[in-house]
């Protein structure tokens, strides 16, 4: 990276910083009428945390996009402002300093991944190893003494006073997995078959890894009661497999496959038909007042409504009236107090972050980079869709956290090792190719 | 790889363009109606944010209603009302979750919320300031007012009193009794105010309705004025001293029973329409409604606003004189009995239109309506309702009402140094129950600048409380609070 583009990554940095630092005093000046006493320190450490980000990526990853550092600065800080909003405002499982501190080892793990990857290309020699211990992280959970249901969904494990969600890590890891093995297997897959109709139907065993995926994303959805973790791991594998395959037969099989097993689910297990009821019908007055109804995903709806367009403004509005407002629903929490307008920016910065991945797959020179790259792009689009979608009823509501701004330590830390990669990849991806050693020579004859 | 790459770069497109056509339509669309849903309890804390307008009456000089700033992050307004009972029913209460007289009617200028106010809300909003409502100026006449909460309530009975400025039809005076203090049904705290609600909900005597205008009662022989205006209406020869047959009894047509003049007593064979008010004899008046007949007497009665919806802001209950059943029955109508059921507030107004020369003004409580900046914004003009007599009739009526003060069952209502006009009623209500008892009436009779009505609810009157003996004296003394 040239002078001048480190400059202006600093510059967007501190802007991000700034932007966070103004959220953070408007909600004291919203809460008590002043400027929070906090607020120095809170400043120094987003500011000195995201400085050492930078030196990092300056150091270990000189070429890397200069846009996702700022960008996902902005997100996580945001979410800490929202968290600490809903702290003040007497909500006990909300806690500000976790959340910076989560921050705080969600950068030395993209800095630790940074230094330790040198090449991101190593990751492909691990394809198998990433697959075993993306199904191990998965089932972790289901072991006796350590795994711990919370909310419904066992979806967790207790080690000492913490709480990780294994499913966050196993997500990057099946996404290495999917990478590796589908540039391996990739042209067998998007060759042989037969043609019936009009699409190609692949060789039944080849079916295999597609079968075995629809297999352990179902099996998360039944044993855990995940269908938000499910249904990330579903939609990425099937995008991945179309990018190495080019094949749209099978995103059509992967389709069906879960159509049909979230039918089948949904008949079988009550929660499941439960959630799609309650995303049907949630204005119903009996399902509003029904335990497990839809008071929840409509306390969401009224927060974004009464924020409106504008919104009422940091501090000002009653976001903590939403349960979880902290976690899964931090985004209907950001509409109320920043209104239509806030959300679409977060939005946008969303987008944006997926744009540079996808631009940074696009611009990679090798397959595995392309697949592991756009398989991370699209993760990250996919589970903002999720997540966003559910709490505000464009789909069925399937608990899955919002990416950088949701309170909780896991799937911090997993997401800026996402970006970790990602600028890894960037980093590839734009550094000029060095240049041949007989180039040279070519020159001194001609200067000759 | 890079042609599915794009398709997925698309895809993930669309995903955006989703999630924000989605948040667009909740945040732009929909935000009005999910902003006021009843179960979101923000609608609830909006209602503490506001520094609700004040609401103040003798041209702002005297505050009913005011907002105190406790300094409470959720609840940081509350209402206090430092005149209590006297005006509870017509300044009301504003609860958490509901409100009542000119807090509920008024409640869009007073939060201000109402689209006169969007510029002012709007800069507000920009500056950050708490929202200001707007401060509403009442009609009232506080000292009017007071005199007649503590004459009614002193009475120990329950009941209304109602003054009108007959030329305006500014509401002077709206009490009604048993009243309550509504500081406690403005408290922040819900259950206090669940308790204080359900309490005052229970009582049997209803102190949660304001019974000047929420509900009708038979008016007795006030409505005489009704009766006799439509017969003086209906023939330009007549005058207050034509006269009429006043048999001591009179055989109603089509039953077996006869109606008899008050406690029986003669009026004479023939009586002037001045001599059978002044009285009160029960069968001129009575022979007086048959002649004109019921289509004529309704009109009449509709002339002085009754069935008219009215609102002051506060809905009236409509009055009724009842359905046409006959000859026996509109006898029974034509002396306020019967089906005859009318308002309070609809009694004051037929004083109040034979006071402004015939002219009945829609009443109104809203004097005027001042921004929180000071600025009026509002101020009410009064307007006509209907012209319920010509001016000779009225003219007539008053002289039989001056009448009826001077020399009539009236006579408890006269004022030293002022002419006073008015007339009694003691309306029979069931048989064995004792009456009602009410009092119209006016003063100065030649420069009115007052109408009462006052009204003596049976059941907690005596059985011998006769209008004259128990309303008259209250009407005196609230025309003498407002005349000074």
């Amino acid at each position: 990276m040239t002078a001048k583009r480190r400059v202006a990554q600093l510059g967007m940095l501190a802007f991000a910083v700034l932007i966070v630092m103004g959220a953070y005093a408007s909600v004291g000046l919203g809460i008590n009428g002043k400027v929070p006493s906090g607020m120095l320190g809170y400043g120094l450490g987003l500011g000195g945390l995201m400085l050492a980000a930078y030196l990092v990526l300056a150091k270990w990853a000189p070429w890397a996009d200069p846009l996702l550092l700022p960008l996902v600065t902005l997100i996580n800080g945001l979410g800490l402002v929202m968290i600490y909003r809903i702290e003040l405002a007497g909500e006990d499982l909300a806690s500000a300093a976790n959340q910076l501190m989560w921050t705080a080892l969600g950068v030395v793990m993209f800095s630790a991944t940074l230094i330790a990857l040198k090449d991101h290309r190593v990751l492909q020699r691990f394809t198998y190893t990433a697959g075993f211990a993306g199904i191990a992280l998965l089932l972790l959970p289901m072991l006796p003494f350590i795994g711990k249901e919370i909310n419904g969904a066992r979806i967790w494990v207790g080690i000492g006073p913490f709480s990780i969600q294994p499913a966050e890590f196993a997500k990057l890891a099946l996404v290495v997995f999917f990478a590796g093995y589908l540039v391996a297997k990739r042209d067998v897959l998007a060759l042989a078959g037969r043609r019936l109709l009009f699409i190609d139907l692949p060789r039944a065993r080849d079916l295999g890894p597609v079968l075995i995926t629809w297999g352990i994303s179902l099996g998360v959805l039944v044993m855990q009661k995940d269908l938000g973790s499910s249904l990330l791991l579903f939609g990425a594998f099937i995008a991945m497999l179309y990018i190495a395959t080019q094949r749209t037969s099978w995103v059509l099989i992967g389709v069906l496959l879960f159509v049909g097993g979230a039918f089948i689910a949904g008949q079988i297990f009550s929660h499941v038909e439960a959630r799609f009821n309650v995303w049907l019908n949630a204005e119903d007055p009996a399902l509003y007042d029904a335990d497990g109804g839809s008071f929840q995903l409509m306390q969401g709806m009224f927060a974004m409504g009464s924020g409106g367009i504008l919104g009422t403004g940091l501090g000002q509005g009653y976001p903590y009236k939403i349960p979880l407002s902290f976690s899964d629903f931090i985004f209907t929490a950001m509409g109320e107090e920043l209104g239509l307008t806030g959300l679409m920016a977060i939005l946008m910065v969303y987008a944006l972050i997926v744009e540079r991945g996808l631009r940074t797959s696009l611009a990679a020179r090798d397959p595995f980079t392309k697949l592991l790259a756009g398989g991370l792009s699209f993760i990250l689009a996919w589970q903002v869709f999720i997540i966003v979608g559910g709490v505000t009823r464009l789909i069925p509501l399937t608990g899955l956290v919002t990416p950088f701004m949701s309170a909780g330590g896991s799937a911090l830390l997993a997401n800026w090792m996402l970006i970790a990669l990602l600028v890894r990849m960037s980093d590839a991806a734009r550094r000029p190719p060095p240049q041949a050693i007989q180039d040279e020579g070519l020159t001194q004859v001609m200067q000759r | 790889m890079n042609n599915p790459l794009k398709r997925v770069a698309v895809a993930c497109l669309l995903m955006f363009g989703l999630l924000m056509a989605n948040v667009t339509y909740i945040g732009a669309v929909r935000a009005e109606g999910l902003r006021d849903d009843s179960r979101n309890v923000r609608m609830l804390f909006a209602r503490y944010k506001v520094d609700r307008g004040w609401i103040t009456a003798d041209n702002g000089k005297t505050t009913l209603a005011k907002t105190v700033d406790t300094g409470d992050k959720q609840f940081r307004f509350e209402r206090e009302y430092p005149l209590g009972k006297p005006f509870t029913h017509v300044v009301g209460w504003f609860a958490p979750e509901s409100a009542s007289g000119i807090e509920a009617a008024m409640s869009r200028y007073l939060d201000g919320s109402h689209p006169d106010l969007v510029v002012r809300r709007a800069i507000d909003m920009v500056s950050g300031k708490p929202a200001k409502g707007a401060s509403v100026d009442l009609t009232l006449n506080t000292k009017a007012q007071e005199v007649a909460y503590k004459d009614l309530a002193g009475t120990g009975k329950r009941g209304a009193v109602v003054a009108i400025e007959p030329k305006t039809g500014k509401i002077l005076t709206m009490v009604s009794v048993p009243s309550y203090d509504p500081n406690p049904l403005a408290k922040v705290d819900k259950a206090t105010v669940n308790k204080a609600y359900s309490k005052l909900d229970k009582n049997d005597n209803k102190p949660l309705l304001n019974r000047a205008i929420n509900l009708t009662f038979a008016p007795g022989s006030t409505f005489k004025t009704v009766t006799a205006a439509a017969y003086l209406s209906d023939d330009e020869s007549r005058d207050e001293n034509t006269q009429v047959d006043a048999p001591d009894s009179l055989p109603l047509p089509g039953t077996n029973i006869s109606l008899p003049n008050y406690h029986g007593e003669s009026c004479g064979g023939r009586a002037t329409l001045l001599q059978a008010l002044t009285i009160s004899c029960n069968t001129p008046f009575a022979i007086m409604g048959m002649d004109v007949g019921y289509d004529k007497l309704k009109e009449q009665a509709e002339k002085f606003g009754v069935g008219q919806p009215l609102e002051i802001p506060m809905k009236v209950a409509a009055s009724d004189i009842g359905p046409d059943e006959g000859k026996a029955a509109l006898a029974k109508t034509a002396i306020g009995q019967q089906s005859n059921q009318m308002t309070p507030l609809q009694m004051a107004m037929v004083a109040a239109g034979i006071a402004n020369q015939g002219t009945v003004m829609k009443p109104y409580l809203v004097n005027k309506i001042m921004g929180p900046d000071g600025a009026e914004i509002d101020v009410t003009d009064p307007e006509e309702l209907d012209e319920a007599v010509s001016p000779e009739v009225a003219g007539e009526l008053t002289k039989m009402m001056i009448g009826v003060v001077e020399r009539g069952t009236g006579g408890a209502a006269r004022i030293p140094g002022v002419t006073v006009a008015g007339k009694t009623g003691t309306a029979e209500t069931l048989p064995g129950k004792p009456s009602h008892a009410w009092f119209i009436s006016f003063a100065p009779a030649d420069n009115p600048k007052v109408a009462v009505a006052v009204f003596v609810e049976s059941g907690s009157a005596g059985n011998d409380a006769t209008g004259g003996a128990v309303a008259a004296p209250i009407a005196r003394d609230v025309m003498q609070a407002v005349l000074g």
